[in-house]
């Protein structure tokens, strides 16, 4: 395994005594599309701010490129190497789509002219066009354009979808995994969009009051997690102590649910031993997963 | 195209393109030889990650399946003509013991979910005893 393009041990980050960041692990795998899953206000941009080194942690470690964020050195040198596509867009107005472009890649040593021209055609934006009246799905298509072709081994999106309409957000996905399956490049995205992750991601992390609280591949997590409706032969006396993995035991009557998070097997065997009882297994959906752990917190 | 994915369901996109290429075999639309798209074309075309595609290529050759040829992509393998025979053969006692679930008045929503329950549990029991998934 070669060492993770991202890495966070214990991050912590104060605002005015608030915690924004409460000891958030993060490990992303070279060449995977990750996503980076929580509400809004979870955390995620001010953990990109971090990897970037725009901001300085209270505590923790943050690692991009095996380079401590929190050195200002190495931050020069991560934000050289890393494509940023960031949720403000605020490009400067007053220059054309052309200018912008010459602008920004007078910055980047290992720009990609080729990059810049292609997603110019693919995301049709007028070069001459002043950015004040481009649309604000024209504006997101041209950071991507930006972030991409910096040509660098690790693109940072921040909610990158926000704004677009389903058609725009389709054209951006296939452009993310077209760059992914040209391989060498790292996409690290930050959504509340979850259908627009589980579509694309291979690896998530789900994020909520600055900690990770579900984390790991997506098809993984699919395989674990199991919600199991039991209906017994009769009502329980006592509450039954179920196996290690049954996170949410919902009861009702004749009839328990269960959320399990992992050990499923050992969860439908106790299920299975009660008296009269009849089991059902269902798949869980990234969207149940979240709701699940948004709400117990 | 042939495949369609519904990626926010529970079930892994792997393991639903998988099921969609053997459905596809089982019925003849897929046959021996024939070509499957590259992993990159198919991860375009489906607006899905490209590891993901390479995950279901690569179970899909472990299970006999399809071959990968070095360079020159996908093939639906010889071997499942074989296959193909006894699915015909399965679903021949499918039919007969959907029949007679029928005749007992069962819905086909309870039929389903008898099916779908006891091969949960054949997999809880082949897992508990050390066996491999599926």
């Amino acid at each position: 395994m070669t060492d993770p393009v991202i890495e966070t041990q214990g991050l912590l980050k104060s605002f005015k005594g608030l915690n924004a960041l409460n000891g958030l692990n993060l490990s992303v795998p070279a060449g995977s599309i990750f996503g980076f899953l929580g509400r809004n206000g979870a955390g995620k941009t001010t953990t990109i701010k971090l990897l970037m080194g725009f901001l300085k942690p209270n505590g923790g470690n943050a690692c991009v490129f095996s380079l401590n964020a929190t050195d200002a050195a190495a931050g020069v040198e991560i934000r050289r190497r890393v494509g940023l596509v960031t949720e403000d867009k605020d490009l400067y107005p007053y220059m054309t789509v052309e200018q912008i472009v010459r602008f920004t890649r007078g910055f980047f040593p290992r720009w990609r002219d080729d990059l810049d021209q292609r997603y110019l055609k693919v995301f049709d934006l007028p070069p001459k066009r002043k950015i004040s009246d481009l649309s604000k799905g024209m504006r997101s298509k041209l950071m991507l354009l930006l972030g991409i072709s910096h040509g660098e081994e690790l693109l940072i999106l921040d909610e990158p979808t926000e704004g677009l309409d389903p058609v725009a957000v389709e054209e951006m996905l296939r452009e993310l995994v077209a760059i992914s399956g040209a391989g060498g490049t790292t996409i690290f995205s930050s959504s509340h969009q979850l259908e627009e992750v589980e579509q694309i991601a291979e690896h998530v992390c789900i994020i909520d009051r600055g900690a990770a609280i579900v984390t790991g591949s997506l098809d993984d997590l699919k395989a674990q997690y199991r919600r199991l409706r039991i209906v017994l032969g009769e009502e329980l006396r006592a509450p039954i102590h179920w196996a290690d993995g049954a996170d949410h035991v919902h009861q009702e009557g004749r009839t328990v649910e269960i959320l399990a998070s992992r050990n499923v097997d050992a969860i439908l065997n106790q299920a299975r031993s009660l008296p009269g009882a009849s089991v059902e297994c269902f798949p869980v959906t990234l969207k149940e997963i979240f709701l699940e752990h948004a709400r117990r917190n | 195209m042939l495949f369609h994915l519904s990626p926010s369901s529970g079930v892994p996109i792997y393991l639903q393109l998988m099921e969609q290429v053997k459905h596809a075999v089982e019925t003849g639309a897929l046959r021996a030889g024939d070509q499957l798209p590259t992993i990159r074309k198919l991860a375009e075309d489906l607006v899905m990650n490209p590891n993901t595609v390479v995950r279901a290529y690569r179970e899909l050759q472990h299970e006999g399946i399809i071959e990968l040829r070095h360079g020159s992509g996908a093939y639906i393998s010889e071997a499942v003509a074989g296959r193909t025979r006894v699915t015909r053969k399965a679903q021949a006692i499918v039919q007969s013991a959907l029949e007679r679930l029928m005749s007992l008045d069962l819905t086909k929503d309870e039929a389903r979910r008898l099916f779908e329950n006891e091969l949960a549990l054949l997999r809880a029991e082949t897992n508990s005893e050390g066996g491999k998934n599926d």
